[in-house]
Order: structure tokens, then sequence, then C-alpha cells
């Protein structure tokens, strides 16, 4: 069960809300603090990457972001709307140059997320795409009595 | 936080101070700041980012975009940034090969190729 789901209009400037969210959650969890800045650099390339796909395409419902704490490990899946028939194929809307450069942008942010987290796992269908990315956390001291 | 700007001429070098977060958000403010400069015959720029907090992909490709721009009149772009999160982004992407990245202005102000 996601421990915080949060859902944005897809629009650049919720991103940065998005980080700080999801930064604040993994610290509670546990992600050791070393790790945070990858956190919010990682959440912030899935959430531009899905907001890109939403705008392109002309989908107007929102990007979901899930925050699942678990025994021993923290995810975080960022969802999105866009249908994809083939494998690098994009969604209606996106022409010309734009889609070059719209393209180049987004395997970018890829190639940051997989060069951050090691393990992640990127699927994509005809209902949308999602990334979902899991840090180990480590378990608060123990109080003594 | 949003992103801050600010330029300064040094001989025929162009330092443009950045300070705040460069994402999808603010990196089209950056974007216009140097095209805008090299619009104007700035070609040699120097890219501050000691002040930058936070640096995702839309901004690299914000700066891969100004490098295409002043390399097109045989022009440079050098970065200087020592912090080492922001660093570490250059280095994932394999920019540090792309970008000259110098610890202080006045080493980028000095440098040639």
């Amino acid at each position: 069960m996601a421990t915080v789901e949060l859902r944005f209009s897809a629009l650049p400037e919720h991103v940065r809300t998005a980080r700080l969210v999801a930064a604040a959650v993994a610290r509670r969890a546990g992600v050791d603090e070393a790790v945070l800045d990858e956190v919010r650099l990682a959440v912030g390339e899935a959430c531009t990457r899905a907001v890109g796909l939403h705008q392109s395409g002309g989908i107007t419902s929102p990007v979901q972001v899930l925050l699942i704490e678990e025994e021993k490990q923290f995810s975080i899946e960022v969802g999105d709307e866009a249908p994809r028939s083939a494998p690098g194929d994009r969604a209606p809307g996106a022409q010309g140059d734009d889609h070059d450069v719209e393209t180049e942008e987004d395997e970018m942010g890829l190639a940051v997320i997989s060069g951050l987290v090691d393990d992640v796992e990127v699927t994509a269908g005809e209902h949308g795409g999602q990334i979902r990315m899991t840090w180990p956390t480590t378990p608060p001291a123990a109080v003594l009595p | 936080m949003d992103l801050s700007l600010s330029t300064e001429t040094v001989g025929d070098r162009t330092i443009v101070r950045v300070g705040g977060e460069i994402d999808v958000y603010t990196a089209p403010k950056l974007r216009e700041q140097l095209v805008e400069l090299v619009n104007d015959g700035s070609f040699h720029l120097v890219v501050d980012m000691e002040g930058v907090d936070f640096l995702d992909s839309t901004g690299l490709g914000v700066l891969v975009g100004g490098l295409k721009r002043v390399r097109a009149h045989e022009g440079s772009l050098r970065l200087v940034c020592n912090q080492e999160r922001i660093l570490k982004i250059f280095r994932i992407t394999g920019l540090t090969k792309v970008f000259p990245i110098h610890t202080s202005v006045e080493e980028a102000v000095a440098a040639t190729d």
C-alpha cells in the first residue's frame, strides 16, 4: 500500500513539489541521508518525463506518484497515462523537430535515472507507462529503555 | 525556489551567474538568457554554477544547447562548479568530457583551449 500518493496536473511548476514531497517521505522512511539527493533528482527526472509525455500527447489527466514504504525498502512509482504502441513510440501530438528534441531530453532523463538508481524498472503499454525505483532503508535505531 | 541569473563581462568573456534550481520549470529562463547572449554577440561564456542548488537533465539539455550555439561561432562555454552533487550529474551523463569544468571563475576566465 502506498504510504503517500500524489497526483498533480501535468505542469512543469509542480515537479518541484513532487521532488520535495518524495524527499521528505523518503527521509521519514529511513532512506540514507547521503542518498536523498539521488532520490530527489531521480523522482524529478521521472516526473519531468511524465509531464512531457502528457503535454505532448494532449493528455489532461494528472501524473501519479506513489511513495511506498515497505520493510527494508522504499519505492517510488511515477505513472503517466500516455499510450505507447511500440517501444520508443510517442503519443500523438509530438511532431517535427520538437519531437526529436523532446525524445533526446526524454532519453537523457532516463539515462540520469538509470545512472543514479540501481533498482529501476521502466514499463510502458497502451494505457501508459510507469517508472518504479527502489532504495534500501535502514530501520531507525532501537530506543533504549 | 526560483532561478536567479546575472551577467558580467570580463574582457571577451561573459560570466553568467546562476543561482537556485534549474529544472523543467526554470530551465527555459536559462535557455533564453544564453540565446540572448549569443544573439548579442557574446560567444565566450562562463556559466558559474556555484549558486545552483539543483540541476536536472532539462538543465543539462539547456547547457548543451548553449554549447552548440557558441560553437557555431567558434566560441566556448565553460562551467564553474565545485559541488559534488552537481558534478555527479555531469559524470553519469558523460558530459564532463564535453564541458570544461573549472573550480573558479578566475580560472575559467583565464583558460584557453
